[in-house]
């Protein structure tokens, strides 16, 4: 899957879903500090990756992804 | 002793939307009963239910809000919001003072059903998604209140059954009252999907007269043959007199009785003696006689059992002074866990407009109500005192007197 989808995939859901603010959605974004998303938003994110991309998210890889790049990164990493 | 009075109140029902739309319906004596299609499919005795739609929230409440609010909680998020706004506190009073909740709801079965039925499918919890637990207490509506509204008094549900609403008002009287609280926010929720009232259902105890929805409720008829399950929810600012007086907030009424019972006795059938004892507390707790009150808003649910039990209570009470009695479940069906606190908010309404909603489709009495003057059509009448009958599996009896403000 290319980065651009992935990318367009996870923006849609984080603006229709968790209704984060499209404008906040730069790739430089601190997941919890800039993006607001907290213990409780993370829970439902899992569930829609899984349905989405197919996979679980384990909270211990997800140690060093601290913005939204690197979310991309992650989840390209782990479908392709 | 300190006063209790009503300065705001809220409804959502299958009557209306509003207080305004309930007054309405109430007047004319519309029904609010349909079918579900959905209780045929799941295999319901009876497809007959209130109809309540959801309201739709995204624009009044944030993400994080709605995802925890089950579906009865959103019905107390409308009512309550109503309830507020008339009796004119707003985010920036609730955030300056003291405001505790106490809420009658007893289930949210839709949120555990469908929690269980995700975990099922997919094998793993993490599925059930952030909202699930919020959803799935017992506790959601007084936990998703206090945390939108932001509140800082009491703030915990009351799961007593059918009178669970009623309990809810009487406890915020003896919060008041007690000097422990100047305002909390009382009220009931009941769920109304197919997926809260299968149990219900499986023990008989609802009408199978499909024939006619709004003919099926049938409080203290000959002819009645159950219940009809229904819902929303429905809110009533509870506060101290001299701290609405000084707030210079609307009063709607004074809570001046609180009576309760248990019967000892059996799980599902009532009792005349336990309902007769907390109708005469609440009439002691308020210091009047049976025969200063003006209206009784009767439990009446249109069950064989239930009716007859307090047709007796109310016969042996009520009947020298002739007076006038209506259930409003014949047009609501049983808002249950709600039930005692809407009927609260009907009564106020005809309290405030002068006049008795009727026991729609009282066509014939039977042995028990014969004796009972039972107001099959709207009537025109001066309310200044009434008494407000809820009764719950368990035993469990609750009443309530209020007064009209002069």
């Amino acid at each position: 899957m290319q980065r651009e989808e992935i990318i367009k995939t996870v923006n849609h859901f984080l603006v229709e879903e968790i209704e984060i603010e499209e404008n906040l959605l730069k790739e430089d974004a601190l997941l919890k500090e800039g993006l607001g998303i907290d213990s409780l938003d993370f829970v439902d994110i899992v569930v829609i990756v899984e349905k989405n991309f197919g996979f679980k998210i384990k909270p211990e890889e997800m140690k060093d992804v601290k913005t939204l790049g690197q979310f991309y990164d992650y989840i390209a990493e782990k479908v392709n | 002793m300190r006063r209790v009075v009503i300065t705001g109140m809220g409804i959502y029902s299958c009557l209306g939307k509003n207080l305004d739309e309930v007054r309405q319906s109430l007047y004319a004596g519309k029904s609010g009963i349909g079918i579900d299609p959905m209780r045929k499919e799941y295999g319901y005795r009876s497809p007959l239910t209130g109809i309540v739609e959801r309201p739709a929230l995204k624009g009044l409440l944030d993400r994080r809000s709605r995802v925890c609010l089950a579906e009865e909680g959103e019905y107390a998020y409308m009512s309550t919001a109503e309830a507020l706004r008339n009796a004119k506190v707003d985010m920036d009073y609730l955030e300056k003072n003291e405001v505790g909740v106490l809420f009658g709801n007893d289930s949210s079965a839709k949120a555990v059903i469908e929690a269980h039925t995700t975990a099922m499918q997919y094998k793993d919890t993490q599925m059930m998604g952030s909202g699930a637990i919020f959803q799935s207490m017992n506790s959601t509506v007084t936990m998703n209140l206090s945390t939108i509204f932001k509140l800082r008094g009491i703030n915990m549900t009351i799961s007593a059954a059918c009178a669970s609403g009623s309990h809810a008002i009487g406890l915020g009287l003896m919060f008041i009252r007690n000097g422990l609280q100047d305002m909390v926010i009382c009220g009931g929720a009941q769920e109304t999907h197919y997926l809260s009232m299968g149990s219900f259902d499986g023990i008989g105890a609802f009408s199978v007269r499909v024939d006619d929805p709004t003919k099926a409720s049938r409080p203290f008829d000959r002819d009645r043959d159950g219940l009809v399950p229904g819902g929303g929810a429905a809110t009533v600012i509870l506060e101290e007199y001299e701290h609405a007086v000084k707030r210079g907030a609307p009063i709607i009424a004074e809570v001046v009785g609180y009576g309760f019972s248990s019967n000892g006795a059996n799980i599902s059938q009532p009792s005349d003696m336990g309902s007769g004892i907390a109708m005469e507390r609440a009439l002691k707790d308020a210091g009047v006689l049976a025969s200063d009150i003006d209206y009784i808003n009767a439990h009446a649910t249109s069950t064989l059992q239930g009716d007859a039990f307090e047709a007796m209570a109310l016969d042996h009470l009520f009947t020298p002074y002739h007076t006038p009695i209506s259930s409003t479940k014949s047009m609501t069906g049983h808002e249950c866990w709600m039930a005692g606190a809407s009927e609260i908010v009907y009564s106020n309404l005809m309290m405030l407009n002068s006049f008795i909603a009727p026991n729609i489709n009282f066509e014939n009495p039977d042995e028990y109500s014969k004796n009972l003057n039972i107001v099959s059509k709207t009537q025109e009448k001066n309310i200044d005192l009434y008494l407000s009958n809820s009764f719950g599996f368990g035993g469990t009896n609750s009443a309530l007197v209020i007064k009209k403000i002069k």
